[in-house]
């Protein structure tokens, strides 16, 4: 049984209110921090504690934070970055939905930190009911004192706006967040200037994760010394992971990284094993955009060591054998899928969702779509193959932000570890055409035959 | 100052210049070629990518090379940096591929198009695409946005460099088009029909690349490379009044703004210039332009200094000087 950080106190019924939520000890870690410690001090409490973003890059957060410009006179702004839109992640919903308080209260230890007097959540517009949520809860916050001017009469003023955006995957980006945020056209900017000098209005400004906020929390509360000691290496504490696939308990759960694969995908305690009668076939460990994974490879790297749920153990093997933990929206996929129906719905939604400033995503993107189209109904040729592999290649590393890397990787992953289901496709397109799913007998056929 | 090599050639540069500028101050070969950026306009570059260096050390300091190819127009040199962009078969192979991306989508109707002759993309593609294309679907199209009465525009052509938003923002008042949606659907638009009518927008025809913005009174009359450009000088009370006449025995066909030999507009230029006054009593005609650009219409021109008396009747096809 891993340890519950975040989710301690989940299935305490109101939770979701002040009151609940302060009998079960929140917003100790404000008090703590106000009265008894300064901002560097709590800096340097995440700095210890190792933690990691947890959006998906994996970014050491207290090294994130000592970038921030504090040498300027400008105002400096930190910016949740609620704008979960990957596809297989839905950990973020999760918890604001259920516990907002722990993410205000994570924002405020945060603000705290950096000196930002004015904190905004960039919220996904499609999670329109969860505005309500967060700003009931900054209303309840506001109201005992946490919030407002002159914080626990310690001097301290700060303000936190809920934004929705307006329904966008690139505003994930956290320049694109920031220019969406100031009202414009929500384009990635061109790094440098980082947002670390000049983010939101121009100003100093640091963009996290819900769930890195939300973990600042327990860290204060247990010390980062502490913190640290969950995990293994250098992936410290505890990860939500939102499951998903043809498991048997599909859900976000709350793990200790470090915790073996196998036991996170068969045990009753996690996802449960993949439903009765088929086996595991394939694997997208962390949201849409990481590479996908065999069975084998996912169990075990190509060194035959037993995998684990850490950023390290899953990027083993680089992008030729490994993955990455990314957000944490793990996909299991049995013996049925078709993994070029599959990649082709991935691909589709990476076209809807470039933005259209830098040629190789803008063009890329609808390239891919229109050819894994063509494969998936039965017009495909074997030349289209290598044409996918050409392409994510010149994609992949020329663009401005991360969109077109997430758009190339399942692709070649994809062709790299499945090719005969793709060889499938183009040499028996009839068998396909309006078939969804992926046809065993015939598959295991033309693997013998090509 | 900073010290950057660049493809062997060592220079000597501003701190904060770009990896771009560096290279165009060298000159040569080593220059990458660039369809966004243009250095008259603030924020413009790196969307494009086909200035994508490879930066083999980063600085003096710190000499790792950068994990990516990077943006040669929006990265700023570091003293003891090495960049290499043609010497880099990685970069070469970048971007040939970039090119190709701008090409899938792009109609290839040279054949009627207006800026045929002194079309970035024809030279890029040129120097840099393949021969045949590997792309099969059909091509993007898009629903026809009339901007008014002078300037045509083509949204089938366009590559989204973002330049002539940027014009508007930067030197009219009042910005009344942008980009309207957002991926492969993205299209320059007015929104509100014939809605371009300011003093300068003529200057969108300049900037614009390839040929999704063209002059509407020079629409069809003649190939780029038929005309001859000769420089002019009025005395205008909105703008310089130094301008590229392009004639055609005594007629001039259209008007265009001073450009250098990145083919950037010099000084911006009025639309009276631009597009009402197109008789020769207009002009003070100075003589020839000197075209340094490396283009199709720096090809089979006069040499400089040579008298030029336009032939009173020209056979098409045959243009001799």
């Amino acid at each position: 049984m891993g340890k519950k950080l975040l989710f301690e106190h989940i299935n305490v019924p109101g939770i979701e209110t002040y009151d609940v939520y302060r009998k079960q000890g929140g917003y100790r870690a404000v008090e703590k921090a106000l009265t008894k410690m300064t901002p560097d001090e709590v800096m340097e409490e995440v700095k210890k504690s190792g933690l990691r973003g947890r959006g998906g890059a994996g970014f050491p957060t207290g090294m994130k934070w000592s970038f921030l410009d504090r040498k300027s006179n400008k105002p400096r702004y930190l910016v949740c970055n609620a704008d979960e839109s990957e596809p297989g992640t839905f950990k973020d919903r999760f918890l604001m939905e259920k516990i907002p308080h722990i993410l205000i209260e994570g924002l405020i230890l945060s603000s705290y930190a950096l000196g930002s007097n004015s904190t905004y959540i960039y919220i996904r517009g499609e999670y329109r009911w969860i505005v309500g949520v967060l700003e009931k809860a900054i209303a309840e916050a506001k109201k005992a004192g946490f919030l407002g001017k002159n914080i626990l009469g310690k001097g301290y003023d700060l303000e936190i706006y809920v934004h929705p955006g307006a329904g966008a995957y690139i505003c994930g980006e956290e320049t694109a967040l920031i220019e969406s945020l100031e009202g414009k056209r929500g384009n990635p900017r061109i790094k440098p200037p980082f947002p670390a000098v000049s983010g939101l209005y121009n100003c100093p400004t640091v963009v996290n994760n819900v769930e890195t906020l939300a973990a600042v929390v327990p860290i204060l509360n247990m010390g980062g010394d502490e913190y640290a000691k969950i995990g293994i290496g250098k992936s410290t504490g505890t990860k939500l992971i939102s499951a998903c696939g043809n498991i048997n308990r599909p859900g976000v759960y709350e793990i200790d990284l470090g915790l073996p694969v196998d036991e996170f995908l068969n045990s009753d305690e996690y996802c449960g094993g993949i439903r009765k009668g088929h086996r595991l076939k394939a694997v997208v460990p962390g949201g849409s955009s990481v590479p996908i994974i065999t069975a084998d490879l996912f169990y075990k790297n190509i060194k035959g060591e037993a995998r684990v749920m850490s950023y390290e153990s899953l990027a083993d093997g680089g992008f030729a054998c490994g993955s990455m933990l990314g957000s944490g929206g793990f996909i299991a996929m049995d013996e049925t899928v078709c993994i070029v129906r599959n990649l082709w719905n991935f691909t589709r939604f990476y076209h809807h969702e470039s933005c259209g400033q830098c040629s190789p995503c803008r063009e890329g993107t609808g390239w891919m779509e229109k050819v894994l189209h063509r494969l998936e109904h039965g017009h495909g040729h074997m030349h289209d193959i290598d044409l996918l592999v050409d392409v994510a290649k010149k994609i992949e590393g020329n663009t401005i932000c991360p969109l077109g890397d997430a758009a190339a990787w399942p692709v070649a992953s994809a062709i790299r570890h499945f090719r005969e289901e793709f060889e499938y496709h183009a040499k028996y397109p009839d068998k396909v055409k309006n078939s969804r799913y992926a046809h065993l007998d015939d598959y295991k056929k033309a693997v013998e035959l090509v | 100052m900073a010290k950057v090599t660049i493809d062997g050639v060592e220079i000597e540069v501003e701190d904060g210049t770009t990896i771009l500028n560096a290279a165009r101050k060298a000159g040569g070969d080593i220059v990458p070629p660039a369809m966004c950026y243009y250095s008259k306009l603030k924020g413009s570059g790196g969307k494009c990518r086909t200035c994508l260096v490879k930066v083999s050390a980063g600085s003096a300091k710190d000499p790792r090379p950068m994990p990516k190819l990077v943006a040669s127009c929006s990265t700023p040199v570091q003293d003891g940096m090495v960049v290499q962009n043609i010497t880099s078969p990685e970069v070469l192979e970048a971007r040939k591929g970039v090119v190709e991306f701008l090409l899938i989508n792009h109609p290839l109707d040279c054949p009627i198009c207006d800026q045929a002759g002194e079309c970035h993309l024809q030279d890029l593609a040129f120097e840099h695409g393949r021969a045949k294309t590997r792309y099969e679907e059909e091509r993007r199209t898009f629903d026809r946005i009339d901007i008014g009465d002078k300037i045509q525009l083509h949204m089938t052509r366009c590559i989204l460099c973002y330049r002539c938003v940027f014009t508007c923002d930067q030197i009219t008042d009042k910005r009344v088009h942008g980009v309207l949606n957002r991926g492969d659907a993205a299209e320059i638009g007015t929104y509100i029909q014939k809605a371009v009518e300011n003093d300068f927008s003529g200057n969108v025809i300049d900037v614009c690349p390839v040929g999704a913005l063209t002059d509407k009174t020079f629409r069809f009359k003649s190939r780029v490379w038929f005309v001859k450009p000769m420089d002019a000088q009025r005395d205008c009370t909105k703008c310089c009044g130094k301008t590229i006449v392009w004639m055609y025995g005594n007629e001039i066909f259209r008007v265009t703004a001073r450009k250098n030999k990145y083919d950037e507009v010099i000084d911006w230029i009025c639309n009276d210039c631009r597009f009402e006054k197109k008789n020769v009593s207009d002009w003070n005609i100075e003589g020839p332009t000197k075209i340094e650009r490396h283009s199709v219409i720096s090809h089979n021109k006069y040499q400089i200094g040579t008298k030029v008396n336009a032939p009173k009747k020209i056979g098409y096809g045959n243009i001799t000087n």
